[in-house]
């Protein structure tokens, strides 16, 4: 089945002079995870926002699992989708268990159901539950503020989730352990994930399918092995060689 | 002086006692209403042009004009009593209310504002779960700016009839009973200092979430 579909889908913000999206077209299968790489300013966010219509095309179609998703109601569309914003977006007056707790409670889940979910959650990402459930954002640290984002927007089991640089503000041991976690959790649910990154290791390692970007355009989508096997273009071709000067993917 | 002010109170305890209820009433109604005129308005101007100017500037003059003036403006208006006195003392109290309730919304932090659109919450669901807690605290600072300037300026209010512990400065002025005096001023400055206190206290563990 196919979970995402963009058709032609353009996109330029006010007061720009060029297009944030260029005529994107790209299938994504579900159960893939797919990586979206690209330098600062290429369109990820946007192609992420599109998806859960925080941002509106201004041309084009966006199917998700073959509905439009301009016939779709936005709120009811975002609860399907799990979204990790690039700023963590914690809520700060509310406790870790309230913060992942959001929809859940708004679903008006049962109280024993939320209890037993969120630690589940937090077990998930590996924290424990008992010392971290009743803590504030502010008494966490980067990395576990990041944990707990990726819990809140996991808990409803999303058939897709949207992750924009989740693991941007973690060092790199702590990054190396989450992104594992995350392949993890990605293998054991099969849902379709899309994650944006500017770190093109980051990209290769995770990506079962990487797209790469610039200028508001897909170059290339593809599995990892293909990317740096066939190179679409010579960007792709430069970008792979940048990365195995540093060390090989 | 001291036996005098201890004479004071035995004799007129219950007379006090009034006095200091009228004043602590007529503050009390005031700030409420001024809540209930300016928190609304500041909601609804936030994201407007006159919200901006409200934050920016035109609103701090109105923080300036001094409690008398305004008072005395009110009286060929309304005349004395106490429905002019709270319409003064609430005049007053709107600006920090309404100044701190636009600048509250006016920056709350994007990125939770996205997350709460992100995750799906309605527009009722992300005012009352997201924005209106966010913002209070800044705005219980503007209300506790507006109280301890009433409670300061119900002294003055006294003189347009509004009762309080003014009654006791300005019959104190009029007879030259210092110890009036002392016992007026004396109690206004012991409510303010007590409210500040309590209202920090309040504020204190209202943004307890914000330490580390
Ligand atoms: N809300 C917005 N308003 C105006 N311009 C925007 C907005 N969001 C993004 N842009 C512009 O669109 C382009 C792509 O931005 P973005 O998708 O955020 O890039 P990336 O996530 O790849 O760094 C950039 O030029 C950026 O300045
Ligand atoms: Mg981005």
């Amino acid at each position: 089945m196919i979970a995402v579909e963009l058709k032609n889908v353009n996109k330029q913000f006010k007061g720009q002079t060029t297009p944030a999206l260029d005529n994107v077209s790209v299938q994504i299968e579900e159960g893939e995870f797919v990586t979206v790489l690209g330098s600062s300013g290429c369109g990820k966010t946007t192609l992420i926002k599109m998806l859960n219509r925080l941002y509106e095309a201004d041309s084009g179609e966006i199917f998700l699992f073959g509905k439009n998703i301009k016939e779709q109601n936005p709120v009811e569309l975002r609860r399907k989708i799990g979204y990790v914003i690039q700023q963590i977006g914690l809520f700060p007056h509310m406790t870790v268990k309230a913060n992942i707790a959001t929809i859940p409670k708004i679903l008006k889940w049962d109280k024993k159901r939320i209890d037993k979910e969120t630690d589940r959650m937090l077990r998930l990402v590996q924290l424990e539950p008992d010392e971290f459930r009743d803590r504030y954002p502010a008494q966490l640290s980067g990395g576990q503020q990041q944990r707990i984002g990726l819990a809140r927007a996991l808990i409803c089991d999303p058939r897709i989730m949207l992750l924009d640089e989740p693991f941007g503000a973690i060092d790199a041991i702590n990054r190396e352990i989450l992104q594992n976690e995350l392949k993890a959790i990605h293998q054991k649910s099969g849902r379709t994930y899309l994650f944006v990154t500017h770190d093109i290791r980051e990209a290769l390692k995770l990506g079962t399918k990487v797209i790469i970007m610039n200028e508001g355009k897909i170059l290339q989508y593809d599995t990892p092995e293909n990317i740096i096997n066939n190179p679409a273009n010579e960007f792709v071709e430069n970008l792979i060689r940048t990365a195995e000067l540093k060390g090989g993917a | 002086m001291i036996s005098e002010i201890a004479d004071y109170f035995s004799r007129h305890g219950k007379d006090y006692l009034a006095l200091l209820g009228g004043h602590i009433g007529i503050s009390f109604i005031s700030v409420a209403i001024a809540m209930a005129v300016a928190v609304p308005i500041g909601i609804a101007v936030y994201r407007s042009k006159i919200g901006s100017t409200i934050a920016e500037r035109s609103f701090g003059v109105l923080r300036i004009v001094p409690s008398l003036a305004v008072l005395i403006i009110l009286i060929p208006i309304m005349g004395t009593g106490v429905l002019p006195s709270v319409t003064a003392l609430t005049i007053l109290a709107i600006p920090p209310i309404l100044i701190n309730t636009v600048q509250a919304f006016q920056t709350l932090p994007k990125a939770m504002l996205e997350a709460a659109d992100g995750m799906g919450m309605s527009t009722a669901q992300k005012f009352f779960k997201v924005k209106l807690p966010l913002a209070f605290p800044l705005m219980f600072a503007g209300i506790r700016t507006a109280v301890i300037e009433v409670i300061a300026s119900a002294t003055l209010a006294s003189y347009i009839g509004a009762g309080g512990l003014g009654d006791l400065i300005f019959t104190g002025l009029s007879l030259l009973r210092y110890s009036l005096l002392i016992i007026g001023g004396g109690s206004v400055a012991i409510l303010s200092l007590l409210t500040g206190f309590v209202l920090d206290s309040i504020y204190k563990q209202i943004t307890k979430y914000q330490r580390t």
